[in-house]
């Protein structure tokens, strides 16, 4: 193919652009990026959250003590001998079965933790799939699907999460299926209607009237502009799949002895609140709303960075 | 061998239709039909540029659409290069694609905004040449931006870095990787401001001369088309009014409608332009849901006779070329 010439510098111009290097190209993703090393409360929190990570999956390492052991002298006058203390290794001190506070902590951060991020997944999962499938078929298919998720999302659930505990027992698992059957309702929303305005857009019509086969195209096209939307709101799922958990362990119904989590851990520590043992409440709590800040300062900091609508 | 004169594009009585759901009424009541193309016919010869322009709504990007096979096409045939591609599945419709390409209005959303421009330009080649290396897939693409006026080292570029006349250009460069025989370019430059409209129209004409592609070539201002078209297609309610070569419509315009097209069209010359008459068309243009009885045009032509709203005036060849529908003229 010949060039065209458009005015008389331009052979000499792409001339030497042949010979430059290839210019690299600022992609959204970088552009997202620097956007987010940028925001100061984005980046403290995702430090923080590390380490709270860190804790939970090596907290246990540092600490001469293991969560089981019960400690029968203290047991009966925790508020005078189980106070926190580093000479003895009990950080946390202890808690109101006389059992050492810090590695209980431990275990109820991952246990949070896990919950949040393996509920998130779930929903994200289900909610991501069901919305764009309900997207991008559109129609019919589409109305019934998201007539389902308006149906669903009128019941009230937490009454249902709590009835399900009740009827079927108190497990983990059970905690998973409760929470999950209703999480994913507002994520299958928004992934819809991003899907249906992507759908729309003119590279998408672009795309079929070259005649890309149509998985091609949600691979190519659809899939990599819904993933801002929906890495923000897992992020700020996360959070929320906590709160809910720790206020079905607070209630009693959640997380059960020997395992525990934040919310049961605070639930412990208010009922002993009278007796002045103070710590059981607040190294739990202090870990929980630390956590569950900045996971809603990241979620925040990565929807600035990646919502195009913002800038 | 085939005849180099026969038309490439051949739209026979094509008729494109939606469903229409009226807000508020029940699931099961029966939709409305909206006849967005309502029998168009046309034909388009190798290396030859077709105008089509109408106001918005008026079907012409359906029309583009429709011979696309991206549109429902209800009725008619489309017949491209001797095959009927009316009812042609997706994977039967593919080899046909590779030769019609498609440039759209607005040329950044054209471009999905995570690719690079080089993955973006790369695609039909993907598609239609998945046995091409990569070296000569890139070869190609750098060599087909340069052809449009990008320099071939930004291929590592986001559309979001370019203006919007160099994201047409690069629209472009997509349609011609693949070295199509049909580029239907969707009110390209409307988007546009004027000076730059005018360089991919130039860009547009430079590269049919040299690679004889056909193009049809969408607008609703009859200005832009002039330059580039050797024939027009006036379009009314998903109606031809008129079709024409261009010197010859312009020149001499014969349906009431087009007549009113080209008195709105400004004249570089301010005595000539005050002194000329502008028809303005009174009231908005009916609803294609209800479009009016007869001529499509009556409830605005300023000359319509009772008549106009019994039968619907046909194409009637006036000579030259020139095919108008009305009853008048
Ligand atoms: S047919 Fe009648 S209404 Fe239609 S354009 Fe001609 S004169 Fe006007």
């Amino acid at each position: 193919m010949t060039n065209v010439t458009l005015n008389p510098q331009q052979p000499k111009t792409a001339e030497m652009a042949q010979r430059m290097d290839e210019v690299k190209g600022r992609s959204l993703w970088a552009d997202a990026r620097t956007r987010f090393l940028r925001n100061k409360a984005a980046m403290v929190s995702l430090v923080v959250l590390v380490l709270v990570a860190g804790f939970a999956f090596f907290g246990h390492a540092l600490s001469p003590w293991d969560n089981e052991t019960i400690d029968w002298d203290v047991l009966g006058n925790v508020k005078e001998m189980g106070k926190p203390s580093l000479a003895n290794g009990h950080f946390f001190g202890f808690d109101d079965s006389g059992r050492d506070l810090y590695n209980r902590v431990v275990q109820g951060t991952r246990i949070s933790l896990m919950v949040g991020v393996v509920g998130a997944l779930i929903a994200v999962f289900v909610g991501t799939t069901y919305g764009a499938v309900a997207g991008f078929i559109g129609g019919r298919v589409d109305n019934a699907m998201m007539r389902f998720v308006d149906i669903a999302m009128s019941i009230p659930y937490m009454f249902v999460l709590i009835l399900l505990l009740v009827v079927f027992g108190r497990s983990i698992g059970m905690l998973f299926v409760g929470i999950g059957l209703t999480a994913w309702l507002d994520m299958s929303r928004i992934v819809r209607g991003q899907t249906l305005s992507i759908k729309n857009k003119e590279f998408i019509e672009a795309a079929v009237a070259t005649g890309v086969p149509w998985f091609t195209i949600i691979r190519r096209h659809v899939v990599p502009n819904l993933l801002g939307v929906v890495v923000v709101y897992a992020t700020l799922l996360v959070p929320q799949m906590i709160l809910t958990e720790s206020f079905i362990s607070f209630l009693g119904l959640g997380v059960q002895e020997p395992l525990t989590s934040w919310g049961a851990l605070i639930s412990e520590g208010t009922s002993t609140m009278g007796y002045g043992t103070l710590w059981q409440l607040f190294f739990p709590l202090g870990f929980f709303v630390i956590s569950i800040f900045a996971f809603f300062f990241i979620g925040d900091g990565l929807r600035d960075a990646l919502d195009p609508k913002d800038r | 061998m085939k005849d180099v004169t026969a038309p490439i594009l051949r739209v026979d009585d094509i008729k494109v239709w939606f469903d229409v759901k009226m807000p508020g009424s029940w699931p099961w009541t029966k939709p409305r039909k909206l006849k967005a193309v309502d029998g168009v016919s046309f034909e388009l010869n190798p290396g030859e540029t077709l105008g089509i322009v109408g106001e918005s709504g008026c079907g012409k990007s359906t029309l583009a659409r429709a011979v696309m096979q991206m549109a429902p096409v209800e009725a008619g045939n489309v017949v491209w290069l001797g095959d009927e591609l009316v009812g042609l599945d997706t994977g039967q419709m593919r080899k046909h694609r590779k030769e019609m390409q498609m440039i759209f209005q607005d040329p950044l959303a054209s471009l999905n905004p995570r690719m690079t421009i080089g993955q973006i330009v790369a695609e039909p080649l993907k598609t239609h040449h998945p046995n091409l290396s990569g070296a000569e897939m890139k070869d190609r693409v750098r060599d087909v931006l340069d052809t449009v006026g990008i320099l071939p080292n930004l291929v590592n570029r986001y559309p979001h870095e370019f203006s919007g006349g160099q994201c047409q250009r690069i629209g472009i460069a997509r349609a011609l990787v693949v070295d199509p025989k049909l580029i239907i370019c969707d009110e390209p430059v409307s988007a546009l401001d004027v000076s730059i409209q005018a360089q991919v129209i130039n860009l547009l004409m430079k590269l049919q001369e040299e690679t004889g592609v056909a193009l049809i070539f969408i607008a609703h201002d009859l200005s832009v088309v002039k330059h580039i078209s050797d024939r027009v297609m006036v379009l009314y309610l998903g109606n031809v009014m008129e079709i024409a070569p261009s010197a010859g419509l312009y020149a001499n315009p014969m349906h009431p409608y087009t007549e009113a097209l080209i008195s709105a069209v400004p004249i570089p010359d301010p005595k000539l332009e005050a002194a000329k008459e502008v028809m303005l068309l009174d009231q908005d243009l009916p609803s294609p849901l209800n479009p009016p009885s007869g001529c499509v045009f009556r409830t605005r032509c300023p000359i319509a006779e009772p008549r106009c709203a019994e039968t619907k005036p046909t194409l009637a060849h006036k000579g030259d070329d020139h095919q108008v529908a009305c009853h008048l003229r």
